[in-house]
């Protein structure tokens, strides 16, 4: 064996030293070269810190009478009211609580068992790589929304059961995506030695195998951020979502779209700070996933 | 190859058992009598008995499921428990609809999608490509029940005009009609997929347009139009088409939303008043032709490689 092929008989990786600081500098010079990245990360910001102070932002209460109903902006109720003379602008502050709730939680919940599960089904291969393949198989065979529809009645519309949803919905395409990322492990020097001095599967997994797929875990969870919000206002349009009265910005939408007279600007704030927020975790997506997935950099 | 085949075709089957115990089973668990939801309180107890007995809903589930694959076997969906007509009825005036608008929604994504992808890459960094890109990422970003909501709110709050929501026309004896309800709806939905399909034609273009013989077809001093048509684009598509087989599939079932809104009697808003009312007969039929268009059409798509890619051997 070559000098530069010898392998550190712990296992770790000892070129994760080297590899670390190089990758910061890459993001930090793709972040420059690439000012949509930026901006994404740039929004992401604003919205976490509106729904942060959003107490100290929203002007009247989330369901007080703040003013005539249907009306468009002024400079009492700055988006204008809905239909029950509640005030939009601070009904979308208050929002962002409820969208960064409900897509942080469910992203984690869903992605780390889609790492868990994903990592187990490409290291162990054999039986369970079948049975949990198959279940995967059917899990996206199954139209999405139906499924998280059908869920969701049994459940019973809440902010948990919600968050419960979205997870299992986010579970299947994370667990084949992280297997394929462990397969390519699997094979790797470092996984053999850790075997060769008595490594057991379950730690070899654990400390191996599952901190090597994590960037590929990273890229997912910030695309899967704005899926997550997206798909809580269209259940909670939907009347499957956050129960009304809360401030949910699909629920906003779907109150407006019941209203008379019609006020468009009672729908059309709500979906302007959904939009917002989602198109800055798909921009920051696509940067990250430009820095961390290697294979596609230069294609663009 | 034959193995290939016969292996996948089984490999779809099973996947489509998973899928009928899973819509099962997940319809069911809540507990709740779902007749009492769709009878109305006011029914009496010996209307709902009768209900129970015809819909068997009494019987363990192990029986009610042996006897639902029965019936599926000799394409016997069973009736509605809401209506009580009859789901196959119901199932054909309703797919029409649903196909049609993912037809057009088809349409309108190869027309704009394709195009707008192939000069995004042939003119890479120039104003033009940046504006596709931004749009794309908009397209994917922007929620289609948002968009939908003020197609429709803004010409009835401006103009007082509303496309026909209470009817089913027909594109043969009421073009028009059937133009203006189907439209909108249908421009809507393709917002996320010409955004995709924009973008994958975009890299695929790319990759293609580095390639040496393409290279070589610019030596030989062929002109540029000849060389990204013939060349370049002709390679490029193979993906574009898989993606858009599977996203059409896709809408057949997933436009619950859009129809929803446009109040469009097609299958989405079939399956969802289904769920909400748990009318187990259509949601179970829906689900499983939705489940089986998505995975025939995947295996139509692995299958049809290997005449579009003479390098692929399946064994």
């Amino acid at each position: 064996m070559s000098e530069a092929r010898r392998v550190p008989l712990s296992g770790a990786p000892r070129f994760e030293l080297y590899a670390r600081p190089g990758r910061l500098v890459t993001a930090l010079h793709t972040l420059r070269a690439n000012p949509l990245g930026a901006v994404g990360a740039g929004v992401i910001l604003l919205m976490l810190l509106v729904a942060v102070f959003a107490p100290l932002l929203a002007r009247y209460g989330i369901n007080q009478y703040a003013g005539v109903p249907s009306q468009g902006p002024s400079a009492h109720n700055w988006f204008g009211t809905d239909r029950f003379g509640q005030d939009i602008y601070s009904r979308v502050i208050y929002g962002a609580r409820i969208s960064f709730q409900v897509g942080v939680l469910s992203v984690l919940i869903g992605v780390l068992t889609g790492l868990v599960v994903g990592s187990a089904s490409g290291y162990f291969g054999g039986w369970i790589d079948t049975v949990i393949q198959r279940f995967v198989d059917a899990a996206i065979a199954f139209p999405q929304l139906i499924l998280l529809l059908i869920i969701v009645r049994t459940l019973g519309p809440s902010m948990r059961n919600v968050i419960i949803v979205i997870a299992i919905g986010i579970i299947p395409s994370t667990t084949r995506v992280i297997r394929g990322a462990a397969l390519a492990q699997k094979n790797q020097l470092y996984v053999e030695a850790a075997r060769s001095v008595g490594a057991s599967d379950i730690r070899i997994v654990a400390r191996h195998v599952i901190p090597n797929v994590v960037p590929v875990a990273i890229v997912i969870v910030t695309t899967l951020l704005g899926a997550a919000i997206l798909a809580e206002s269209a259940l909670s349009f939907l009347g499957l979502g956050i129960p009304p009265p809360n401030p949910s910005w699909g629920v906003d939408i779907s109150t407006s779209r019941n209203s008379f007279p019609i006020n468009v600007w009672a729908a059309l704030f709500p979906g302007i700070a959904i939009s917002l927020t989602v198109l800055g975790f798909n921009f920051f997506g696509d940067t990250l996933r430009d820095v961390l997935d290697p294979r596609l950099r230069g294609g663009r | 190859m034959t193995r290939y085949v016969v292996r996948r075709f089984a490999l779809a089957a099973l996947i489509l058992w998973v899928v009928s115990v899973a819509v099962f089973l997940l319809l069911r668990v809540a507990g709740g009598d779902p007749v009492i939801l769709q009878q109305g309180m006011s029914a009496t107890p010996e209307r709902i008995a009768q209900v129970h007995k015809d819909l068997n809903l009494d019987d363990p589930y192990y029986v009610q499921y042996a006897l639902w694959l029965k019936h599926m076997a000799v394409l016997d969906f069973g009736h509605s428990g809401v209506t009580g007509t009859e789901v196959i009825h119901e199932f054909k005036a309703r797919l029409p609809v649903s196909f049609q608008l993912m037809l057009m929604t088809l349409g309108w994504t190869i027309l704009v999608g394709i195009p707008f992808g192939i000069i995004s890459a042939v003119r890479r960094n120039s104003a033009p490509d940046y504006a596709v890109r931004v749009f794309a990422v908009f397209g994917l970003s922007v929620p289609a029940f948002w968009v939908a909501t003020l197609v429709l709110m803004i010409p009835a709050q401006n103009w007082g005009y509303a496309p026909p929501l209470n009817e089913t026309t027909s594109i043969f004896s009421e073009p028009w009609a059937n133009i203006r309800q189907l439209g909108p709806p249908s421009l809507v939905l393709a917002l996320g997929s010409m955004a995709s399909i924009m973008r994958l034609t975009r890299s695929q273009m790319l990759e293609v347009l580095r390639a040496d013989y393409v290279r070589t077809a610019r030596a030989k001093g062929l002109n540029e139009r000849v060389v990204v048509v013939r060349h370049a684009l002709r390679n490029s598509l193979v993906p574009v088409v898989t993606v858009l087989g599977l996203q059409m599939s896709g809408l057949l079932g997933g436009s619950v939303i859009i129809e929803q809104i446009f109040n469009l009697r097609g299958l989405g808003q079939f399956i969802f008043a289904a769920i909400l009312q748990k009318d187990f007969a259509v949601a179970q039929s829906v689900v499983m032709f939705t489940a089986a268009t998505a995975v025939l059409s995947t295996l139509a798509v692995d299958l049809l490689y290997v005449f579009l890619d003479p390098r692929i051997r399946y064994s």
